[in-house]
């Protein structure tokens, strides 16, 4: 299978309120399972962009318990010399893995990610704020592979050394699986 | 920042039990579209034992102890100046709905640079059996006066 994708920019999930603000929705699940064999370093395996919204905020806010108000209040955050609200690094960690965990469906397991924060995405009240994200191989060895992701904003890179470990396979019973660390 | 934080150990937090609507509630927040998150019948027949909870969902265990940290009273931390440097998620597998969780909070280290100060807070995650979920590595970094 052609592990290259392309942007979806047919907008389809767009009214879906599940979804939220995704502009860019992933292909159908592919039937085929990934075979790491046909993997090289430097294929890219996904090409996403994300568009956030003050609505995006509020509801990360919600769903993972960070209610500091630089991500809602433009009052405190200017106090603080930032230009206004911003995004939770948190959420743009969490969105930019989506790109390699629909990638990889039930093909695989993420087992390790990890990224540096190194700049700030402020998110305009009335236009957002759109990520771009590429993942691409950077590593394949006995374990799986590593992907490395390119996150950027407005043309600058906002995550530094973002690189996801996947390992292939159908999990063992879940729950209690005894995938090796990575 | 107290320089003797270093190595300090925390006590383990109260369970935290991962319900299947967090997992869908979390799951939308971070665009998630993957039928594991949001399907019982897609995640039962990949194999999982439920719903599979996204990559970055263990901040939410994690938070907990992050919050010990800030409290702790000789820590010396101001909340204000706090800024996350990076963030790593090392699982064994992943957490599903139905995991209960608690967490152990180590100081791997701290570190002074340029009046700035780093502190790397390391979240160990057990399941109800003890056994290793996944460890949630923040490393923070406190800004000096300017």
């Amino acid at each position: 299978m052609n592990p290259i994708r392309s942007t979806e920019t047919d907008g389809a999930l767009e009214s879906d309120p599940n979804v939220g603000a995704l502009v860019s929705a992933p292909e159908p699940q592919a039937p085929a399972l990934i075979d790491q064999d046909d993997l090289t370093v430097g294929d890219v395996v996904a090409t996403r962009e994300f568009h956030l919204t003050r609505d995006s905020l509020v509801r990360y806010a919600g769903a993972s318990g960070d209610f500091n108000p630089i991500h809602y209040r433009d009052d405190i955050a200017q106090s603080v010399g930032l230009p206004g609200v911003l995004a939770h690094g948190m959420l743009t960690m969490g969105i930019a893995v989506q790109s390699v965990v629909d990638w990889l469906g039930t093909s695989g397991q993420v087992l390790d990610y990890q990224v540096r924060f190194t700049r700030p995405v402020p998110v305009d009240p009335e236009t957002g704020a759109t990520i771009g994200v590429t993942a691409k191989i950077g590593v394949l060895d006995a374990a799986g592979a590593r992907v490395d992701l390119t996150v950027t904003f407005d043309g600058s890179t906002v995550l530094g050394k973002a690189q996801v470990r996947v390992v292939f396979g159908a999990p063992s019973i879940a729950g209690a699986s005894e995938l090796s660390d990575v | 920042m107290n320089p003797g934080l270093q190595g300090r150990v925390f006590a383990p937090t109260a369970p935290y039990l991962v319900g299947r609507e967090k997992v869908r509630e979390f799951s939308r927040a971070v665009f998630a579209t993957s039928a594991l998150n949001f399907d019982l019948d897609a995640a039962l027949s990949a194999g999982y034992s439920d719903l599979v909870a996204p990559p970055t969902f263990a901040v939410v265990v994690q938070e907990s102890t992050l919050a010990q940290l800030l409290a702790e009273p000789d820590a010396g931390i101001d909340f204000t100046r706090v800024v996350h440097g990076d963030q790593r998620f090392s699982y064994t597998r992943p957490i599903v709905a139905g995991d209960e969780l608690t967490a152990t909070l180590t100081v791997a280290s701290v570190k002074s640079l340029g009046g700035h100060s780093m502190v790397t807070a390391e979240s160990t995650i057990v399941d109800s059996s003890g056994a290793h979920v996944v460890t949630a590595i923040s490393t923070l970094v406190v800004r000096g006066d300017e």
